[in-house]
């Protein structure tokens, strides 16, 4: 067990646990509403987005999460605003900033003196990179995440359940709507050391979706999503680690298979109790 | 243009039919009462105030295809929902609003499958839960759209007794497309059918009918 003597020797291991143990809680919570809400590719533009930002950073020597939070709020702010004034054709609107966000970013990266090693790091994810200063980073942001959807979780439900009904009781469905994507994007951040943009909306739906096929309240759904999610990135490290393979992509496949057998798994232990109540 | 000419004043306690073919208007004309559409002409008060804030006071209960039912909610958290605009912004409902929450369900006679989710519910239980929510607005009107579509005839009896019982103590509007049924049970009926025409019960006769509908109905005499 190579894996549980590097955990208690090597603080850059201890510190990868961490770091997946932090973004599974806001995965779990703000990736809920994604599920219940269908609104994974507005997340998975709001995610590809936030590279023009760190790419912008990254050129003007700031530090790329800095950057990453401000692109990652705006992006968030204009999707949200694209999607409520432009229902119609919303999707590819969505799709052009998704594509220009990215774009933006490599652009600045490629005209940034020195050297780029990092820009694979922030597309795909390398959490045995991550540092004590990331660590507190993204514990401020589980913090805000849970404070928002603690003191608005009445709104949020309303909003996302019956928007015409919330509306009607006097809750400014569209501030909460831009709220709830603002958290996304603070959630993307929090996945971006974890498993880099390209892969964030994978963790940001599974665990969530995996929790939706056992659980029918909000409040479940997000406690499970939250210990599948950990489960799943300590797995993911583990094999990382004793089979030498990327971080980030080794957690997404363990998401992705966790995801399939538990969708097959419920389907037929469904149909194996509607045929027992047959007979 | 889909409306033109409503005049129409609902005074308290009134038990009002809106009635109308499909495509008629009953919808809009509800969302206009509502403020959630602006009439490009003409206005709207509730409780001598603009709908965006006399609103507060109706308690609203839409047809239940609006909102999705694989969405992961209980029949509890549904009715407490109906205390949004009555209770704190901040954090979670209170003790009062359970309390009110438990009446609701009580009255409308879900309290035994307050735990179960929205998804597992028959179409009769589904529009008792929305009942509910209305109900827990705390409302002085109650406004119902085609509270009885989809569900059968006999669930549909027991719905219309149930809000006979409320408008004892509250005015209630109740859109439906069939006039026949709800005649027995309102004090009055108002004819939409892009304008808007209203008869006490008593006189709607098979003549007034035809003229909404636009085409020969037939009206069968009938006493229970």
């Amino acid at each position: 067990m190579e894996f549980l003597a590097a955990f208690s020797e090597q603080t850059f291991f201890r510190y990868a646990l961490i770091a997946g143990l932090l973004a599974s809680v806001g995965c779990g919570v703000v990736g809920t509403y994604v599920v219940v809400r269908n609104i994974g590719y507005l997340a998975g533009g709001i995610a590809h987005a936030v590279l023009g930002g760190m790419g912008i950073a990254y050129f003007l020597g700031r530090p790329p999460l800095g950057g990453a939070i401000i692109t990652a709020l705006l992006a968030a702010l204009l999707i949200g605003w694209v999607s409520l004034r432009w229902k119609q054709t919303e999707d590819s609107l969505i799709g052009a900033l998704w594509a220009v966000g990215m774009a933006v970013g490599i652009v600045f990266i490629s005209r940034t003196p020195g050297y780029n090693a990092d820009l694979m790091s922030y597309l795909f994810g390398n959490i045995l990179l991550v540092s004590r200063s990331d660590l507190i980073l993204m514990g401020v942001l589980d913090l805000l995440i849970l404070a928002c959807v603690g003191l608005f979780y009445k709104q949020f439900q309303a909003v996302t359940f019956d928007e015409e009904f919330a509306r009607l009781r006097g809750v400014h469905a569209e501030i909460y709507y831009l709220l709830l994507l603002c958290l996304v994007a603070l959630t993307v951040v929090l996945l971006i050391r974890v498993v880099g943009l390209i892969l964030v909306i994978a963790l940001l739906t599974l665990p969530a979706a995996i929790a939706r096929q056992y659980y029918g309240t909000l409040l479940r759904i997000m406690g499970l999503a939250i210990i599948v999610g950990g489960l799943q990135t300590i797995t993911g490290l583990a094999i990382s680690y004793e089979q030498d393979l990327p971080s980030g992509a080794t957690i997404i496949l363990v998401s992705g298979v966790t995801f399939f057998l538990s969708t097959i798994g419920t389907k037929f232990w469904r149909e194996m109790t509607a045929q027992h109540r047959k007979h | 243009m889909v409306l033109r000419d409503i005049d129409l004043e609902v005074k308290e306690g009134e038990f009002l039919g809106l009635v109308g073919p499909n495509a008629g208007g009953k919808s809009t004309l509800l969302k206009i009462i509502l403020g959630l559409l602006r009439p490009t002409s003409g206005h709207v008060t509730l409780f001598g105030k603009p709908p965006r804030t006399g609103r507060v006071k109706v308690g609203y209960c839409p047809q239940y295809t609006q909102f999705s039912r694989n969405y992961p909610i209980t029949v509890e958290e549904v009715v407490l929902l109906g205390r949004l605009g009555r209770t704190r912004i901040l954090g979670g409902y209170t003790r009062h609003d359970h309390e009110v929450a438990h009446l609701s369900m009580e009255s409308t006679e879900v309290l035994s499958i307050k735990r179960e989710n929205i998804s597992d519910l028959s179409g009769g239980q589904l529009q008792r839960v929305l009942i509910a929510r209305a109900l827990a607005c705390e409302p002085e009107v109650l406004i119902l759209d085609e509270p009885t579509a989809n569900i059968d005839q006999r669930v549909e009896v027991d719905i219309f007794e149930l809000l006979k019982k409320f408008n004892q103590r509250m005015t209630i509007i109740v859109v439906s497309h069939d006039i026949g049924f709800i005649s027995e049970y309102v004090t009055r009926v108002a004819c939409l059918n892009r304008t808007l025409v209203c008869h006490e019960t008593s006189e709607l006769t098979g003549d007034s009918i035809e003229k909404l509908y636009g085409a020969h109905v037939s009206m069968i005499e009938h006493t229970h």
